[in-house]
């Protein structure tokens, strides 16, 4: 089996006397996209926010890369290696695409503090670069975000998760907001990261989409994990049996 | 004509069509009014622009010449100002730190003997007497580069609203101005601290090429202008502004250090109030602890009629230059068709209610399509 690039031990969350993840066992290797699926209010989100320390955890380990880890925060987290798409944007919508995509780390022609030069022009070629691969419709890279679309402003969010993936991808419902074309361009953002090698998580309700881009299916339920199927020895039904309850005692992920 | 220059994924894009950019808008409402002020000149048989005597020259040299020089000072402020509402905040200490580093500044600035007699208005002794000239400029920087820096760190660690953190300095820095000599103006400054607004920078530089005397403060107004223009398009200290005041939650998740920007930002406003009390107190040649009041308003009211969003993260330096203009043109306007003071103050106020609900249309409108 491949390198282990995430595992989770005994992680567990409350908020206050809610237990919103339990003992949640959960291990990603090299390469690998596993879907996280479930109910609403299952814990995947707060599981996400465990891992990329947006949060932080009650109890249980997390190594990375090999290693322990704590992050003390999501910068922390990024500057691993774990890129995340968060269900809420985080972009500046009065600044332009390139500026969004590289945001927190822009490039210079000559370095001066605060009042460093930045190089707008490979800023704005790396992006066009980026986004030619998403295929995104974007009329002008140069206009400040504010104006477009819920789904071409997501695809932005992605394309700077993409650009700047190194050792592991989070997407916490990347489509939920966006149109069926739209849906399909961050699909395929996602089988390109595969085909670059970069693990993924990918937290979703849409099962067909599941099916279509994963290896591996991990459901919660009630803020636990309650099966770890490969994508093969199962089918919608039977993770739907999961997801509802009429299926499933406790597994490790 | 239309062709897909660097639309992306095939889609057109037209490049003759994109949105102006709003300073445009700016430019254009000046010129409007400079044609308003001059058509209501002209009914009179005078005019706002030109030169009607005989007297040779095109131009109304000494109304431009006013025009600039008023809003010099303040526009000085307006940049400062204009920087912080970009980032998502808002500075109405400026007036106040302009009246106590005025009075300060003046402190060291004076000279001992006046005509002969020592000066009546001396603060300090014979030490504090005929200093040369960098020693008030270095402590009046200190004094706004200290203001600016409690104002910064009040509104970044304590999550005070900037609102509130600066109307405290306001309140406290015009307190200052007065305790300072109780009251008193000081005055008599030496001859060097005079010229600094008074003199011909622009001539000494260009070695006598151009020539501009009594307009230093304008002078001083252009290039911390352009400089702060190209900081604000071309380096990182403008792209974090731009930043944190579109989205602070983002630009704090992208890695910015959101905090420490903030103070620096609210420094160099505190600093360039700094400069404009320098150059107030220099221009006047006596400071009291009343100068500069309201001059936060005003520059706040500049910086918005230049299409500076008040919910931050939109607008620039060229345009609070451009709104300074018309701030400025607006009152030397007035001051031709001989209006009353009283009603230049009113219809001012109506002038910035107005600019903010024509900016607000141009963005629905855009919103629209």
């Amino acid at each position: 089996m491949a390198r282990v690039i995430l595992e989770t031990r005994g992680l567990t969350k409350h908020y206050g006397g809610v237990h919103a993840l339990e003992d949640a066992d959960f291990i990603l290797h090299e390469g690998e996209h596993v879907a996280v699926v479930g109910d609403n209010g299952a814990g995947k989100s707060t599981f996400v926010r465990q891992v990329t320390a947006v949060e932080q955890r009650s109890a249980g380990e997390i190594f990375f890369d090999g290693q322990q880890v704590a992050f003390s925060g999501p910068l922390e987290a990024r500057e691993a290696g774990i890129e995340t798409v968060f269900q809420t944007l985080a972009l500046a919508d009065d600044l332009d695409v390139p500026s969004n995509l590289f945001l927190g780390r822009e490039l210079f022609r000559w370095r001066f503090g605060p009042f460093s030069w930045l190089d707008r022009k490979t800023m704005r070629d790396r992006t066009m670069e980026a986004l030619k691969t998403t295929a995104v419709k974007i009329p002008n890279v140069d206009n400040p975000i504010r104006n477009m679309s819920g789904g071409q402003r997501q695809c932005v969010s992605i394309a700077r998760t993409a650009a700047f993936a190194s050792k592991l991808v989070i997407m916490d419902e990347p489509t939920a907001a966006l149109g069926v074309q739209e849906t399909a361009q961050v699909e395929n953002i996602i089988r390109g990261l595969k085909e670059r090698g970069i693990p993924m998580i990918l937290i979703s309700h849409n099962l067909r989409q599941v099916f279509d881009l994963v290896d591996r299916i991990v459901v919660f339920r009630r803020g636990r994990i309650v099966a770890s199927l490969r994508k093969e020895e199962t089918d919608g039904n039977d993770i739907v049996s999961y997801i509802t309850g009429v299926k499933g005692g406790e597994v490790n992920a | 004509m239309t062709q897909a220059t660097h639309g992306l994924g095939g889609l057109r894009y037209d490049p003759a069509k994109r949105n102006r950019a709003p300073e445009w808008n700016v430019l254009g409402a000046l010129v409007l009014i400079v044609l308003v002020f001059e058509l209501l000149n002209r009914m009179n048989g005078t005019s706002f622009l030109f030169n009607m005597r005989d007297t040779g020259g095109l131009f109304n040299q000494a109304r431009l010449d006013i025009i600039v020089l008023q809003v010099a000072i303040t526009g000085i402020i307006a940049l400062g100002v204009t920087q912080v509402i970009i980032l998502g905040g808002i500075d109405l200490s400026s007036g106040s730190v302009v009246g106590a580093t005025a009075m300060i500044v003046m402190s060291f600035a004076q000279t001992e003997l006046v005509n002969g007699n020592p000066n009546p208005k001396a603060i300090f002794g014979a030490w504090a007497m005929d200093l040369p000239v960098i020693v008030p400029i270095a402590v009046g920087l200190a004094c706004g580069l200290a203001a600016g820096l409690i104002n910064g760190l009040l509104v970044a660690y304590t999550k005070i609203p900037p609102f509130i953190a600066t109307l405290g300095m306001m309140v406290s820095a015009r307190g200052v101005a007065k305790w300072w000599s109780n009251g008193q103006p000081v005055s008599f400054p030496t001859e060097t601290y005079g010229s600094l607004a008074n003199g011909d920078i622009l001539g000494t530089l260009t070695f006598g090429l151009v020539s501009w005397p009594g307009q230093n403060p304008a002078v001083v107004f252009a290039v911390l202008a352009l400089l702060f223009q190209i900081a604000m398009i071309r380096t990182l200290y403008g792209k974090r502004c731009y930043a944190i005041g579109s989205n602070e939650a983002a630009a704090r998740m992208s890695g910015i250090n959101v905090d420490r920007h903030k103070v620096l930002v609210y420094a160099i406003a505190g600093m360039l109030a700094a400069v404009a009390a320098i150059l107030l107190t220099s221009k006047n040649l006596t400071a009291q602890a009343g100068m500069g009041v309201m001059y936060e308003l005003d520059a706040i009211a500049m910086a918005v009629i230049g299409g500076v969003s008040l919910a931050g993260g939109r607008g620039s330096i060229i345009g609070t230059v451009l709104g300074a203009m018309i701030f400025s043109t607006i009152i030397s306007g007035f001051t031709s068709i001989r209006l009353d003071a009283y009603y230049q103050e009113m219809v001012k106020g109506a002038i910035i209610v107005g600019a903010v609900v024509l900016d607000q249309w141009r963005q629905r409108k855009r919103m629209r399509g």
